[in-house]
């Protein structure tokens, strides 16, 4: 009933949304990806610039000299460490005992879901060593951390010696004015965690992790750092964190303005830094950059120590040195100067780094875009799903008003039925999503006692068996649906599904925009073509190879592309198979949000288009 | 007969001419030593410097109102006689890599904290409301007579501000603000209340000449660092410290002032043009329309400096060493007898000195 809008004029509006809708729907999508691959380029990539005022006007004088210092440290702790063959907490005590520290340790433990094959671990126990630094004149309440990672496979023996040097010069100065906490961990990332939750008493992962002796006050920043020679030619920053958290570009910034100081060469994603902005060159390389931050950030891992900092609002980022052919080198010094700087700089700071922007992307070291520029690439791709899910609607409502007209008492019972009939495919997609998550863990050691494969692979293959077993299940109880209106049946479907999609993607968009485009990306146009007529085998064909794990799997082709040490198939399959049990792993160790909500949000809603698809 | 008649008139006329313009001559003299005398009406100074920023950063500001407070120390103003507000405490601040100094100069050449600097409104005390009940007088009983300003109306008053300022404000403490307006008034209520003679108003933030421009009281002079729509600038950037210890404008009125001594005959005129554009980069401005002297006629001392005035007198007094009275005077009861000459009062209320204008 038109009652405040005029039904002919409606009908009208409605009979134009449905024959210009194809078209829009295509000059959406092609917006949204050439607003994306225009990002790199000036007008919407901006210069850095430093906002928080008490780190900016000037800058600060450094002194560390302890360049032998540092080099003595490193040989001895690579010597004990070669020794015991763990972490050389005894030693480490010691030394930092010597050098003014106030020093505790944590021990911690845990048994990881299934062996670790990359890092070759399971039942991980170790302990964490840490000195904490008093702020001579001031009240503990804020503290800073310059912290080192210490695995089995990259002994990080310079980066010890260096934090050790650092930390002896740092005694003898008098102008803290918060503590600086030293923290040595072993088992990299899980010792890192272990302190973390231990420090803000709180128990996330499942980590047993003794409580900690000494505190030192909230944490305003942290500095992760990873030398494994004692030259390096250029020193490489990780900014992505966890599940695709970033710290605040002000950091960065202070990076890289003691970059520019010390003449250091520093890169980002392992890429020099692109010159020319004025011609095509520098945003094309600018464009490379930006794309391998995407990817790395979609993938959600903690690319370094820095990224299980995020989680609790600490600032962090990670320093890598790289020693690669080049003629100029730095030493420990220069290295050391750099760190020296960016803490004098930090101990100004009055209040937590808020002034500038906490989600950015980064076609360069010194360009940034901001998320108000970045966004309506997103908002344009699942503008299309928008698009798509009025045209249903319209259609499903005009079929259903033209159902009306002729009979009155079949319409309801039609409707009824057709919801019914949403019901079985929407729950049995749920269900094997819950699969999808649950079984292949649970499941590891029955596939392992079953078949010669070992507690990982078992999870691996279980993973893919289900994925794969989620195609052929039948889906269907639409037999119970009358065949007077069939069409209803899908569409009503496609309608929920695409919903579905957008609603997941948009969430996911905001908080992970890297991660939220490029799912976007792949599964937008199959979802939005996806249905029962016309050539099967072809969209199927589409379908399979735009859902998640195809997805996965070409992202990684396309990551070691971009970092020009491209993959064959054969090794692309090991490295598939290596990712998918990495992110399990880091679901449980780091709780990492890929796994679960690629298992149990976006396999089930792709489900319904393969449902779609093969609707009878 | 006749013509000694006339002799003794023309000598007589002559004498009487002779007579007039020596007299003329030594009125003029007197004038001119009173008006040497009474140049300016002042007999007392008083300073009001003021700091209103805090936090790490804003080390400079406090470098500014401290350097002030030593130029006018070191010309005479005593503690007694200076407020001094600052608002943070830079000296003791845990990231002080020099504790207990604070530096106008970089490679640390000039320490303005000194050893004996008198605080008087320390950190939360600097508020907009202190400031405007010291200038006032409006003051609780309890309050200190340091934190008070004593001013009547013979004193001359140095006021000098500096912070973050803006067009026709200035920030207190990053939480509030004073504004033009109320800073007008204010001095309108000294005005009123006789508290002072005239008034050197200096202000040292960006847009410092919004804050001058709404000023309605008689004997105001006002400088600023730069005008509507200007910033000043930071000066000395020290990578020791890690913060610009000065700002223009002040660094080069210090400069200034530390050639001044108490005898210097600088005027005004030579303030005004201290830091032209080239040196600052802000344009400097002042206002005189309200003052009733000729700023050439104003000394720089008038202002910053205590210079008593001194006379001399070419009169000789004997004092007589009386052993008679010095023996009985210490028998009481002859002392009423043997005073010799009545002793003389000053006037208690000089009346027709306080109604002089």
């Amino acid at each position: 009933m038109g009652l405040l809008s005029d039904p002919v004029r409606r009908r009208a509006l409605a009979r134009l949304v449905l024959r210009l809708n194809a078209p829009l729907c295509v000059l959406s999508y092609l917006a949204g990806i050439a607003w994306f691959l225009a990002l790199a380029f000036p007008p919407l990539t901006q210069r850095t610039y430093m906002s928080e005022n008490a780190m900016g006007s000037t800058m600060v004088e450094e002194q560390f000299a302890g360049g032998d210092r540092a080099r003595a440290f490193a040989r001895d702790f690579a010597a004990h460490r070669r020794k015991s063959g763990a972490l050389p907490v005894a030693w480490l005590e010691r030394t930092m005992r010597s050098v003014g520290l106030e020093v505790y340790t944590q021990s911690f433990s845990r048994k990881l879901p299934f062996p670790d094959e990359t890092h070759e671990r399971y039942m991980v126990s170790g302990t964490n060593v840490y000195g904490i630094l008093r702020a001579p004149r001031a009240a503990s309440t804020e503290s800073l951390v310059l912290t080192v990672p210490c695995g089995s496979d990259s002994t990080n023996s310079q980066a010890v010696g260096l934090l050790l040097a650092l930390a002896a010069h740092f005694r003898g100065q008098i102008y803290w004015a918060k503590d600086i906490i030293f923290l040595v961990t072993e088992y990299d990332l899980l010792g890192t965690e272990a302190w973390l939750e231990a420090y803000h008493d709180v128990n996330v992962t499942g980590m047993q992790s003794s409580p900690l002796q000494g505190r030192a006050g909230a944490i305003q920043a942290a500095v992760a750092l990873e030398l494994s020679s004692d030259m390096v030619t250029s020193l490489d920053v990780a900014v992505e964190g966890l599940n695709g958290q970033l710290p605040n570009l002000d950091l960065l910034n202070l990076f890289q303005t003691f970059c520019q100081k010390g003449g250091l060469l520093c890169t980002l994603q392992g890429k020099l830094q692109p010159q020319d902005w004025t011609s095509l060159d520098g945003p094309l390389q600018g464009l490379q950059m930006l794309l391998l931050m995407v990817l790395r950030q979609a993938s959600g891992r903690p690319h370094g120590s820095h990224g299980l900092f995020l989680r609790y609002r600490v600032e962090a980022l990670t320093l890598r040195g790289i020693n690669s052919f080049r003629q100029y080198k730095y030493d420990l010094v220069a290295v050391g100067k750099a760190l020296e700087g960016m803490f004098r700089k930090l101990n100004h700071l009055l209040e937590r780094l808020h002034q500038s922007f906490f989600l950015y992307l980064l076609p360069a070291l010194s360009r940034f875009v901001s998320i108000g520029l970045y966004m309506p690439a997103a908002g344009f791709l699942l503008l299309v799903l928008g698009l798509k899910a009025l045209e249903l609607w319209m259609q499903l409502h005009e079929a259903g008003v033209g159902l009306e007209e002729p009979r009155g008492s079949p319409g309801p019972s039609a409707q009824g039925v057709g919801l019914a009939s949403l019901v079985a495919p929407l729950l049995i997609s749920q269900a094997m999503g819950l699969a999808l998550y649950v079984l292949p863990v649970l499941g590891q050691h029955v596939a392992a006692q079953h078949f010669p494969v070992a507690e990982a692979e078992a999870v691996v293959l279980t993973l893919l068996a289900i994925y794969a077993a989620g195609l052929a299940l039948p889906h269907n109880t639409h037999r119970v649906v009358s065949t007077q209106a069939p069409d209803r049946g899908w569409m009503a479907l496609k309608l929920v599904a695409l919903i579905y999609l957008a609603l997941q993607l948009g969430c996911i968009a905001l908080t992970n925009f890297s991660l939220g485009f490029l799912l976007a990306a792949t599964m937008v146009p199959t979802a939005a073509l996806a249905k029962p007529h016309g050539s099967r085998t072809l969209y199927a064909a589409l379908l399979v190879l735009t859902s998640p794990a195809a997805t996965l799997f070409g992202s990684l082709f396309l990551w070691r592309e971009l970092q020009e040490a491209p993959l064959s198939l054969a090794e692309g399959w090991q490295l598939f198979l290596a990712a998918l049990a990495q992110g399990v792993l880091e679901h449980h160790t780091y709780g990492a949000l890929l796994f679960p909500l690629l298992s149990l949000g976006l396999y089930p809603c792709w489900l319904l288009f393969w449902n779609v698809l093969f609707w009878k | 007969m006749a013509v000694s008649h006339c002799f003794s008139r023309a000598a007589s006329a002559f004498t009487a001419v002779l007579l007039f313009s020596f007299g003329c001559v030594a009125a003029s003299h007197i004038e001119d030593q009173a008006e040497q005398f009474f140049r300016s009406g002042h007999t007392n100074n008083w300073a009001v410097l003021v700091c209103t920023s805090r936090f790490w950063f804003n080390y400079r500001h406090v470098a500014n109102t401290l350097s002030v407070y030593r130029s006018v120390k070191r010309l005479g103003i005593p503690d007694s006689h200076i407020v001094l507000m600052l608002a943070d405490d830079m000296a003791c601040n845990p990231r002080n890599p020099k504790p207990a100094t604070v530096f106008s100069h970089k490679n640390m050449e000039l320490n303005v904290y000194g050893d004996d600097v008198e605080v008087d409104y320390r950190s939360y005390e600097v508020t907009v409301e202190n400031f405007l009940r010291v200038l006032t007088g409006r003051i609780p009983p309890s309050t200190p007579r340091s934190k008070r300003l004593l001013s009547d109306d013979r004193s001359n008053i140095l006021i000098y501000m500096t912070g973050h300022g803006g067009n026709g404000f200035l920030k207190f403490q990053d939480s509030e603000e004073i504004t033009n307006i109320e800073l007008a008034d204010a001095f309108e209520q000294m005005w009123q209340k006789r508290r002072y003679n005239e008034l050197l108003f200096i202000i040292d933030t960006c847009q410092g000449a919004s804050m001058y421009e709404r000023f309605y009281s008689p004997n105001i002079m006002a400088l600023a660092s730069s005008q509507v729509g200007e910033d000043s600038l930071s000066h000395q950037p020290d990578p020791a410290i890690g913060v610009h210890l000065m700002d223009r404008y002040t660094f080069y009125v210090l400069e200034f002032l530390e050639e001044i001594n108490p005898a210097s005959q600088t005027n005004m005129n030579d303030l005004f043009q201290v830091c032209p554009k080239s040196l600052c980069v802000s344009t400097p401005g002042h206002r005189t329309d309200l003052f009733q002297r000729d700023p050439k006629n104003v000394l720089i001392t008038d202002f910053f400096g205590s210079v008593r005035k001194v006379e001399i007198t070419t009169e000789t007094i004997n004092l007589q060493q009386d052993s008679e009275i010095m023996e009985s005077s210490y028998k009481e009861d002859q002392m009423d007898e043997e005073l010799m000459e009545p002793l003389k009062y000053a006037e208690q209320l000089p009346v027709a000195q306080i109604i002089h204008q």
